[in-house]
């Protein structure tokens, strides 16, 4: 395992300690700052993994989250209003319920997007980035259509809000969950990939995708699943994103999508721990930032992404790959 | 001569010749044949258009890849120009340091991205252009000390410019008719997009445009032979980066007024890209043809969606699909379209058949 690139994200930690003084005030923002990295690895780690078995950049991923958060905003404002959950746990199950139905119909409109719109612009790039980004502009009209223009909430059950306060540190419970949930994912996910067939075979594919096909497996239909299973986790990314924002717009996905591509340009296309870190280092560098210095965290993003591709211009984690550069 | 003048890159279809020369005895006549304001803005816009289309067609049809930051360009041009005029009075002056400054300022973000995206792969390009363009967006929002914010800035030009700056009457006609300054104003355009589009027309057909397309045909073997990728694709995003800001400049001195939603949506940015591919990619021509047939087209279009409204409007979902709102919906789809069905443009599609007609009668 490289560490080099963890130990930049613990040197940003604690630079920034030292330049806000307050350690309260800088695990908060840390908090916080992880809980987004989590969220953005969420909706980013299917991207990237689109991208390093097929070669695919999509750049219409963004519709998966915005529509994760909207399935997600119209089940919870009619759970919330038939009266159901109350209690911390019950209100757990409610979250869960919506979790579920976003991903399953952001899982919904990635097939139909990997059908309709991918499957006929293999391997032309200039074509890909054309047409996905029509892809995303009419995803982002047809959720203008069925929700409205307007801004929406999307508001966490009672029981969920508010913080704990430990040791005279506050952390929002949110917050927390979410960074716990993150890792639970990732867990599971590095668990697919080391422990199972489809996992090895995704790993083989990235790095060689002729020679798997050459044993026999059809690479285009592993390739359907993940990417249905990565819309999925960007739904799932939404509905997070849009608890931790507290609203959503139709145009939500195209803004994260901006921020996904530093991502995943950062961790190195392909790589799903690069995407983690790219997502964590994201995260931090956008809340400290916003915090010492308001007007440059517009250029927080791209300033940590430039840097990092003059140290490793491939990416943190460079996904060796038997294709050419194109 | 006149071969010369097109860089020998001439049509090659009577058709596409005879139209072309329509569109420009058109642009050029305008003020005469359709003497209203509207009529004079809208070709105006066709003349910023064809003028920002053909820069993104040296990137796209010529060096092929996709920069997402064209209209970045387009509005530091014309922030130039308004900030410059607004800040220096309404002179000669302000024009020219504006334009300079813009140039300048235009060059060296392109050139930076270039550098950083380019080294490594193509499609980091297209991300990073888009990253970049965002922020610059935002940016220009919320420095409104110096942008004018959301609400943008109202500037003045000098007077010779203005309309009621007239150089001369007409002989034998009514007092109303003459020369006046805004007239100068549109030819002023209009020999400033005729330049513009001449001089890519001649970049894209120099040996330096050739080495553009061979290392689109196939990047390896250019490296091979011995060309600098990295330097050809990153000089091409430069120039394309400077028509671009010439583009926005010309569209500031007509409207006198600049702000965000003018020049730095990605609605324009969309725009672009769809005229490239309506008429016709890797085409110069295809920036004059895709302009005037999508401006024409968007005003239309537009009237066409909210008639068809007021028939649907009974029907729940069809009416919201038809709502005049929804017009980016029904470009997103022509977007797509044109790229499965008809990537080769207007201007494609008529050369294949002349060439299919020669073929035959031979």
């Amino acid at each position: 395992m490289d560490w080099k690139p963890l130990a930049i994200v613990i040197a940003i930690a604690l630079i920034s300690l030292a330049l806000i003084g307050s350690p309260a005030t800088w695990l908060t923002l840390t908090i916080a700052g992880l809980a987004m990295g989590m969220i953005l690895f969420l909706a980013a780690s299917g991207l990237t993994l689109v991208f390093g078995l097929m070669d695919v950049l999509n750049f219409g991923h963004g519709i998966f989250i915005a529509i994760g958060a909207f399935v997600a905003s119209t089940l919870l404002g009619y759970l919330y209003a038939a009266g159901a959950g109350g209690g911390f746990w019950s209100d757990a199950v409610i979250l869960l319920v919506a979790a579920i139905a976003s991903m399953v119909v952001a899982g919904i409109a990635g097939w139909c997007f990997e059908r309709l719109i991918v499957k006929t612009v293999y391997g032309d790039h200039l074509k890909q980035i054309l047409v996905t980004t029509g892809g995303l502009i009419i995803g982002i009209e047809l959720n203008k259509v069925i929700w409205g223009s307007a801004q929406r909430s999307l508001n966490l059950p009672e029981s969920w809000r508010g913080s704990l306060s430990i040791a005279g540190v506050s952390a929002e419970k949110y917050r927390l969950a979410a960074i716990v949930l993150g890792a639970i994912v990732f867990g599971a996910m590095a668990w697919t990939f080391s422990r199972t067939k489809i996992g090895l075979l995704i790993r083989a594919g990235v790095q060689d995708r002729e020679m798997v096909e050459s044993f026999g497996y059809r690479i285009s239909t592993l390739f359907v699943i993940v990417f249905v299973a990565g819309s999925a986790l960007a739904g799932f990314g939404g509905l997070m994103w849009g608890l931790f924002q507290q609203n959503i717009t139709a145009e939500m996905g195209a803004q994260l999508n901006i921020l996904i591509f530093i991502v995943i340009i950062i961790g190195g296309l392909g790589s799903v721990p690069g995407a983690l870190t790219g997502a964590v280092l994201i995260g931090l560098s956008t809340n400290y930032v916003g915090f010492l210095f308001p007007i440059a965290s517009q250029f927080a993003n791209i300033g940590v992404m430039v840097l990092i591709l003059i140290w490793r211009p491939q990416g943190l984690f460079p996904v060796a790959s038997s294709r050419g550069q194109g | 001569m006149f071969s010369r003048i097109l860089s020998c890159d001439p049509p090659r279809s009577t058709l596409l010749a005879v139209i072309l020369a329509l569109i420009f005895v058109g642009l050029l006549t305008a003020p005469y044949v359709f003497p209203t304001l509207q009529a004079l803005s809208v070709a105006v816009k066709i003349m910023v258009f064809i003028v920002l289309v053909a820069s993104f067609d040296i990137l796209l049809g010529y060096t092929g890849i996709i920069s997402f930051a064209h209209t970045m360009y387009f509005g530091i041009g014309a922030y130039g120009i308004a900030i410059a005029s607004s800040w220096m009075g309404p002179t000669w002056t302000a024009l020219l340091v504006g334009l300079a400054i813009a140039l300048l300022v235009s060059c060296l973000i392109a050139g930076i991205i270039a550098i950083f995206s380019l080294r490594i792969r193509a499609v980091f390009f297209s991300m990073i252009t888009l990253a970049v363009a965002a922020a610059f967006q935002t940016l220009a929002a919320q420095l409104s000390d110096f942008t004018g914010g959301e609400d943008g800035i109202t500037f003045r030009l000098p007077q010779q410019l203005s309309a009621a700056f007239k150089y001369f009457d007409y002989p034998f006609s009514g007092s109303a008719a003459g020369f006046n300054g805004q007239l100068a104003c549109y030819y002023l355009l209009f020999a400033t997009c005729t330049l513009c589009f001449l001089t890519i027309l001649r970049i894209v057909n120099s040996p330096f445009g050739r080495v553009l397309q061979a290392i689109r045909e196939n990047e390896f073997r250019a490296e091979a032979i011995g060309y600098r990728v990295l330097l050809y694709r990153a000089v091409a995003a430069l120039l394309s980066a400077v028509f671009a800001t010439v583009a926005g400049a010309m569209l500031a001195i007509w409207l006198r007024y600049n702000g965000p939603e003018t020049t730095l949506s990605f609605e324009i940015m969309i725009d672009v890209v769809l005229i490239t591919m309506i008429g016709g990619v890797g085409t110069i021509y295809g920036s004059v043809i895709g302009s005037v047939v999508f401006l024409v087209a968007q005003n239309y279009l537009r009237d066409l969606l909210l008639s068809a409204e007021q028939f649907s409007a009974s029907v729940p979902l069809l009416g919201r699909l038809l709502s005049p709102d929804r017009w980016l919906l029904w470009l997103g789809v022509l977007f797509v379209l044109s790229v499965y069905f008809f990537s080769s443009g207007i201007v494609g599609h008529l050369r294949e058949r002349t060439r299919n007609q020669e073929r035959s009668h031979k």
